[in-house]
C-alpha cells in the first residue's frame, strides 16, 4: 500500500476511491444491531468484557493528582464488594498526570493512556505536538491518544495529516526500542460525514495507527453506533487488505450498560471474536463503569442496585 | 358537371409506418348505410396482427422515451393534419355512418379537437396522477406513471372516426404504442387516418391500423404474450368475455366494453387505464453523521 | 469465550389462542354450515395452535349477504364517522401489538423481530392513513363525490397475514365498501383476532366478515355473484384464474402477484449498505416476499469482492426459534412451501449453478431452509426465472448499465427492483428504464402506507397504498 501514500494526489485518489457510505443504510444497520437482546449468561459475559475494555477517563482542567489517584484505585478495584470484578483496561489522563497515574498503577496490568498532540483541538505546531507526545511517553504512558488535524483533513491536505500521524507514531518510541501504542482520534463529530470518517480511518491506519478512535468527548457528537460500525468495517477491510489488525475505540457519550452492549454487538457481528478483547477494542468512558457495576450487582444478587452501592470516583 | 371518371382509392393497412396490403391478399366489401359499394378494405389476418405487434413493440422504446412535450407536439400535429383533410373525412364519415354532412362535420371536428385535448395531456398527466409520497422515514419517495406497453384496441363499431380517435389518442398520449382493429363495417375513416398519421411526425409503429373482423383477428392479440393491454371498446359482450379470458394468460390490463358517449368530455379514464404507477425510493438522511440518538 | 447470545424468547403468555374458532359473519362467530374444520400449526414446531372452520359455499353466501346488508348503512355514514371507526381500529392494534406480533410469529413462523418492528407498526400505520381519507374522498382526485363499489371479496396470502389484511380492509372501509375477507389457509389466526378488534371498536356488524378456509373457499368468494370487487394478493397462477373467472362480469379486480426482483449492484455502490440491502432483500421474511430481491445482478468488476462480503454477512444470520428476539431468519411457512423451495433449489444445482449456504444448524421439528446463495446462474436457469418464494438468492453478473437493465427486465414479472450506485444520474436513468412497480435505490424492502405498491406485467395490476390505493375501492 506504500504507493498510495507516495504523494498528496495518490493519497487523495485512494481515499476518494473508497466505497461511499449511505448514511441511512449505515444507521439502519447500527440500529438493527442495537435491537439484539442480551440476556442472562450473555449479559454477564458482556458486562465483564465491557468493564475490561474501559479506558477510565478524566480529562478536566480541574484534574489533580488526588483525583487521578482515586480513579486509578477505582480502575484497580472497580467494585470493593466483589474482588472478582475485572479491572479496566487503562486510565486515560492528560500528559501532566501520567506520572501520577503510572505511580498509582505500578505493578498492575492496567495501562496508562495519555492524550497528546494539543488535545482536544490539536491546534499547535508539530514540534509542540511531538514534545507533548514524548513527554507523556517519557513519564510512563503505555498508550498515546493523539488527535488529528481536522482542519487539514477538511481542507483536503491528507498527506499533511498522514505525515503528522507518522511523526507522532515515531515519537511514541522509547529508548529501549519499544513503543507506546498509538490511538488516533478523528473527532468524527467534526469530520461530519460518514465518507470522511471512512477516509480518515484508512488514512490513520495507513499512517500506522494501532487504534482508531472516534472522539475526544469534547464536542457535541461523539461516539455513535453508526460511526463505530463504520470504523469497525474499516479495520475489518484494512486487515483483509494488509493483514494488519487495528483496534477501535469509541469514546464519549457511552454511559449505560445498554449502550455498551450495543457496541459489543457491533463488534461481535462486524469483526467478530478476534476484536472482542481489550487489546483491540476499548471504551473511552467514565460514568459507564458505575452503570456496568450496578448491572453486574443486579445479575449476581437479583436485586437492582443503586448509586450508593458503587463508588463515586 | 363533367363526365370525368373519378379515381378510386385503394385502402391499405397502416403498420410500422408503412401501408401494406393484407398478407392474406383478401379484401372485403365496404358499403355505405344504404348498401352502396364504397371500397374494398383489406381483410387482415392473424399474421397481419402479429406484424403489427412487432411494429408496435419496436416503436415502444423510442415513443415511451420521448419527452412528454415532444409527444404533445406530435399529437397536436395530427390535429393540424386532420384539420387540413377535414372535407375528406366529413365525406368519409358521412358515408360510413350514414350521417348528414353537418352531423358528419361535427364528428370530424370533435375528432380533431380530441387530438388537441390529448396533445395537451401528455405533459400534465404525470403531475395529476403522480407525486411525492410523505413516507415515515428518511427517504425521498416519488410515484410517477409509466406507459403499460403495447396496447391492442377493438375500435368502436359505430363511431368510425371520433370513437376511433377517442381510443387511440389516450393510449399514445401516455407513451404506449397501439394497434387498432377498425370498425368492421366502417373502416375507411380509420384507414384514411393512417395517411394522416403518416404525415404527422408520429414515428412508424406507434399507431398501427388494421381492418377486418375483430372476431377473427383479436383472439390471437388477446392471447399474444407481447401485448400488454387490450381495450375492448368495440367488442360485443360474447367476444369481449372470450378475449378477457384469453388476456388473463399474461395478465393484460383490460378495458371492458361499456356504453360511451364519444361526444362527451372523455376525462382521464382511458389515459390512466394504460399507465402503470412506478414508485421510486431513495434515502435522504441527515447532512452530517451526528444523527444518532445515543 | 465467545460472545454467544443467550436465548431471549418473547413471552408466549401475552397471547391466548382458543382451541377453536368459527367464521366471523355479520358480527358473530359461527361454525361452518357443514361443520368442517381444519387445523393451523406453528411452522417452527409443527405444534397445532388451533382448529378453525372451513367456510363452505353456503357460508360464503351468508357472509356476502351480511356484507351487502351492512353496505347500505356503512356507505351512507358520513365519512368522518367511518374515519373514527378506522382510527379506533388503528389504536386498538397499537395497544394489542405485542399480542398480535407473538400470534403472527406463532402462526406464520417469521421472526418476532419482524412482526414487532415491521408487520405490526405497518398494520397500525395503514389503518391510520386510510382512516384520514374516509372524509376527504372528494379531494382525492376522483371527482367531487366518488362512490364506493359495494361488497369487496378479498383473498390474502400467508406471508404477511395481518399486514395484507390491513392493505385490503383499510382502504375498502375508508371508501365506504364492506368486505368479506379470506385469510390464507395456513395463517388464519391474526384475521380472527382482527375480528375481535372490530368488536372492540364497535364496528357495525357485517361491515367486516372473515371467512377461513382453503382455496375452494377463496374460489367460491371471488366467483360469488353478490360481490362487486375482488382484491387478491397471492400467486400469479391463482391471479390468472381469478381474472378468467371475472371475465365478462362487471366486477372490478386488482391483483398483487408474484415477482422475481432484480437487485442491481454497480461498481460504485456503497458496498456495506448494498450487502445489507441484498440480505434484507432476500432473507427478510425468509424470502417469502413477492417483492423480494431474488436475483442479484452484480457488475463483474466487483463480483468477487461483493460475494465475499455477502457470504461473510450471511454467516452471521441467526436462523432458529422465531420467538427469540435475536432470530434473523425464521421458519418456512408450510411443508408445501418448503417442498417447493427445496425442489427449485435442487433444480439450480441440477442445471449447473453453484450452491452455497453458511454453516447453520436447523431445528429438527418444523419447516426450515438455510439461507442459500447460487452463483454461476444464467438467465436460462429456472432459479433465475421462477419465483422461489424462499431464502434463495440467484447471482448473475453484468458488464454495463444497459446490460443490467436488459437482464433485470427480462422477466415475466415486474414488481420490484433495486439499484445500488452512488451516482445520481445513473440511479435515475436505470430507475426510469426498469419495468417494475417499485424501485428501491440504495435501499430495499421499504414499505409505507403512503407509498403505492404493485406491479407491472404478470406481477398484477392496481396499486395498494397511498392515494392510488383508494382507486381500487371507488367507482371511478
Amino acid at each position: 500500500m506504500a504507493d498510495v501514500t507516495a504523494s498528496d494526489g495518490a493519497l487523495r485518489r485512494f481515499l476518494h476511491g473508497l466505497p461511499g457510505v449511505d448514511p441511512v443504510g449505515l444507521e439502519a444497520r447500527a440500529a438493527a444491531l442495537g435491537t439484539r437482546s442480551i440476556k442472562t449468561t450473555a449479559k454477564a459475559y458482556a458486562i465483564d468484557l465491557a468493564i475490561s475494555m474501559i479506558d477510565l477517563t478524566t480529562l478536566e482542567g480541574a484534574d489533580t493528582p488526588g483525583k487521578v489517584r482515586a480513579l486509578c484505585a477505582k480502575a484497580l478495584n472497580p467494585d470493593p464488594t466483589d474482588r472478582g470484578t475485572p479491572r479496566t483496561a487503562a486510565i486515560c489522563v492528560y500528559p501532566d498526570m501520567v506520572a501520577t497515574a503510572a505511580g498509582a498503577l505500578a505493578g498492575s496490568d492496567v495501562k496508562v493512556a495519555s492524550v497528546a498532540t494539543a488535545f482536544p483541538a490539536g491546534r499547535a505546531a508539530l514540534p509542540v505536538k511531538l514534545a507533548d507526545t514524548r513527554d507523556a511517553v517519557a513519564a510512563g504512558a503505555d498508550e498515546i491518544d493523539m488527535v488529528i488535524d481536522r482542519g487539514a483533513f477538511l481542507a483536503g491536505r491528507y498527506l499533511s495529516v498522514f505525515e503528522e500521524i507518522k511523526a507522532v507514531k515515531e515519537a511514541c518510541r522509547r529508548e529501549d526500542g519499544s513503543a507506546a501504542r498509538l490511538k488516533v482520534i478523528f473527532e468524527t463529530g467534526e469530520l461530519s460525514t460518514y465518507d470522511n470518517i471512512r477516509r480518515a480511518s484508512w488514512l490513520g491506519m495507513l499512517a500506522g495507527a494501532d487504534f482508531i478512535k472516534t472522539s475526544t468527548g469534547k464536542v457535541a457528537v461523539n461516539a455513535t453506533p453508526a460511526n463505530t460500525l463504520l470504523m469497525l468495517e474499516a479495520v475489518r477491510d484494512f486487515r483483509a487488505t494488509t493483514g494488519v489488525q487495528v483496534g477501535v475505540k469509541p469514546a464519549g457519550g457511552i454511559r449505560t450498560t445498554k449502550d455498551a452492549m450495543k457496541f459489543l454487538v457491533l463488534v461481535n457481528e462486524t469483526v467478530g471474536e478476534e476484536w472482542l478483547t481489550n487489546e483491540w477494542f476499548r471504551f473511552g468512558a467514565s460514568s459507564l463503569l458505575n452503570d456496568l457495576l450496578m448491572q453486574r450487582q443486579k445479575l449476581s444478587t437479583g436485586r437492582y442496585s443503586g448509586p450508593d452501592y458503587v463508588t463515586v470516583d | 358537371m363533367s363526365d370525368r371518371l373519378s379515381v378510386f382509392k385503394t385502402y391499405k393497412l397502416f403498420v410500422g409506418g408503412k401501408f401494406p396490403r393484407s398478407e392474406s391478399g383478401r379484401v372485403y366489401e365496404v358499403t355505405d348505410s344504404k348498401g352502396k359499394w364504397l371500397a374494398n378494405a383489406p381483410l387482415s389476418s392473424r399474421k397481419d396482427a402479429r406484424d403489427a405487434v412487432v411494429a408496435a413493440r419496436k416503436a415502444f422504446g423510442g415513443w415511451s422515451g420521448a419527452t412528454a412535450y415532444n409527444r404533445g407536439q406530435i399529437l397536436y400535429r395530427v390535429a393540424e393534419m386532420l384539420e387540413g383533410r377535414r372535407e375528406q373525412f366529413v365525406a368519409e364519415v358521412a358515408e360510413a355512418e350514414g350521417l348528414s354532412k353537418s352531423k358528419a362535420a361535427a364528428q370530424v371536428d370533435a375528432a380533431i379537437d380530441r387530438w388537441v385535448w390529448y396533445a395537451g395531456w401528455t405533459d400534465k398527466i404525470t403531475q395529476v396522477v403522480g407525486g411525492t409520497n410523505p413516507v415515515a422515514g428518511p427517504f425521498f419517495n416519488v410515484s410517477s406513471p409509466a406507459p403499460t406497453g403495447v396496447v391492442a384496441v377493438v375500435a368502436p363499431q359505430e363511431s368510425s372516426l371520433l370513437g376511433l380517435v377517442s381510443v387511440i389518442a389516450p393510449v399514445i398520449a401516455g407513451g404506449n404504442t397501439v394497434l387498432v382493429v377498425a370498425s368492421e363495417k366502417a373502416p375507411l375513416p380509420a384507414l384514411s387516418l393512417g395517411e394522416v398519421l403518416a404525415t404527422s411526425d408520429v414515428p412508424g409503429g406507434v399507431v398501427n391500423i388494421l381492418s377486418g373482423k375483430a372476431a377473427e383477428i383479436f383472439p390471437s392479440l388477446a392471447a399474444h404474450q407481447d401485448v400488454n393491454a387490450i381495450d375492448l371498446a368495440g367488442a360485443d359482450a360474447e367476444l369481449a368475455k372470450a378475449l378477457e379470458v384469453a388476456a388473463a394468460d399474461n395478465l393484460k390490463r383490460v378495458v371492458r366494453p361499456q356504453a360511451v358517449d364519444w361526444a362527451a368530455d372523455p376525462g382521464t379514464g382511458r389515459l390512466t387505464a394504460f399507465l402503470e404507477t412506478k414508485t421510486v425510493w431513495h434515502p435522504t438522511g441527515s447532512l452530517g453523521a451526528g444523527g444518532s440518538s445515543y | 469465550m465467545a460472545f454467544e447470545y443467550a436465548p431471549a424468547p418473547e413471552s408466549r403468555a401475552v397471547v391466548d389462542i382458543a382451541p377453536s374458532y368459527g367464521l366471523f359473519i355479520d358480527g358473530e362467530f359461527r361454525e361452518a354450515s357443514d361443520g368442517k374444520v381444519f387445523k393451523t400449526v406453528s411452522p417452527s414446531t409443527e405444534e397445532v395452535l388451533s382448529e378453525v372452520a372451513q367456510a363452505s359455499a353456503e357460508d360464503v353466501d351468508a357472509a356476502v349477504k351480511a356484507a351487502r346488508k351492512a353496505f347500505e348503512k356503512w356507505s351512507a355514514l358520513p365519512g368522518s364517522e367511518r374515519a373514527k371507526y378506522l382510527f379506533r381500529i388503528a389504536r386498538i392494534i397499537q395497544e394489542r401489538s405485542r399480542e398480535l406480533a407473538v400470534l403472527e410469529t406463532l402462526d406464520n413462523g417469521k421472526p418476532i423481530k419482524e412482526t414487532r418492528d415491521a408487520d405490526l407498526p405497518l398494520v397500525a400505520a395503514h389503518f391510520f392513513y386510510y382512516a384520514g381519507w374516509a372524509d376527504k374522498l372528494g379531494h382525492a382526485g376522483f371527482g367531487p363525490d366518488p362512490k364506493p363499489l359495494g361488497v369487496a371479496g378479498q383473498v390474502i396470502p400467508w406471508n404477511f397475514p395481518l399486514l395484507m389484511l390491513a392493505w385490503k380492509i383499510a382502504p375498502a372501509l375508508a371508501a365506504g365498501n364492506t368486505v368479506v375477507l379470506k385469510p390464507a389457509e395456513t395463517t388464519p389466526l391474526s384475521a380472527l383476532f382482527f375480528a375481535d378488534i372490530c368488536r372492540q371498536a364497535g364496528l357495525p356488524k357485517g361491515v367486516v366478515n372473515i371467512l377461513t378456509g382453503d382455496g375452494t373457499t377463496g374460489a367460491a368468494l371471488v366467483g360469488h355473484d353478490g360481490i362487486d370487487k375482488v382484491a387478491f394478493t397471492g400467486s400469479t397462477a391463482v391471479g390468472k384464474q381469478i381474472a378468467r373467472t371475472l371475465a365478462g362480469t362487471d366486477k372490478r379486480l386488482t391483483l398483487e402477484l408474484g415477482g422475481k426482483g432484480a437487485n442491481i449492484v454497480f461498481d460504485d455502490a456503497p458496498i456495506d449498505q448494498a450487502v445489507e440491502g441484498i440480505v434484507n432483500g432476500i432473507f427478510f421474511n425468509q424470502g417469502q416476499v413477492c417483492c423480494a430481491g431474488s436475483r442479484l445482478l452484480v457488475q463483474e468488476s466487483i463480483q468477487d469482492e461483493l460475494l465475499d462480503a455477502l457470504k461473510r454477512r450471511m454467516s452471521t444470520l441467526r436462523v432458529g426459534d422465531p420467538l427469540d428476539k435475536n432470530t434473523d431468519v425464521g421458519a418456512i411457512n408450510s411443508a408445501e412451501q418448503l417442498a417447493r423451495i427445496t425442489a427449485l433449489a435442487d433444480s439450480g444445482e441440477a442445471e449447473g449453478a453453484e450452491r452455497w449456504a453458511p454453516a447453520c444448524e436447523l431445528p429438527g421439528a418444523g419447516y426450515w431452509f438455510a439461507p442459500t446463495l447460487f452463483t454461476n446462474v444464467t438467465q436460462a436457469h429456472r432459479i433465475a426465472r421462477e419465483e422461489i418464494f424462499g431464502p434463495v438468492l440467484s447471482v448473475l453478473s453484468f458488464r454495463t448499465p444497459a446490460e443490467a437493465v436488459a437482464k433485470a427486465n427480462n422477466s415475466q414479472y415486474g414488481l420490484s427492483a433495486g439499484i445500488w450506485t452512488e451516482k445520481g444520474s445513473r440511479m435515475l436513468a436505470v430507475a426510469d428504464k426498469l419495468r417494475a412497480g417499485v424501485v428501491w435505490a440504495n435501499t430495499f424492502n421499504k414499505f409505507d402506507p403512503t407509498s403505492p405498491f404493485g406491479g407491472f406485467k404478470e406481477s398484477g395490476f392496481g396499486r395498494e397504498g397511498g392515494r392510488h390505493g383508494l382507486e381500487a375501492y371507488l367507482d371511478v
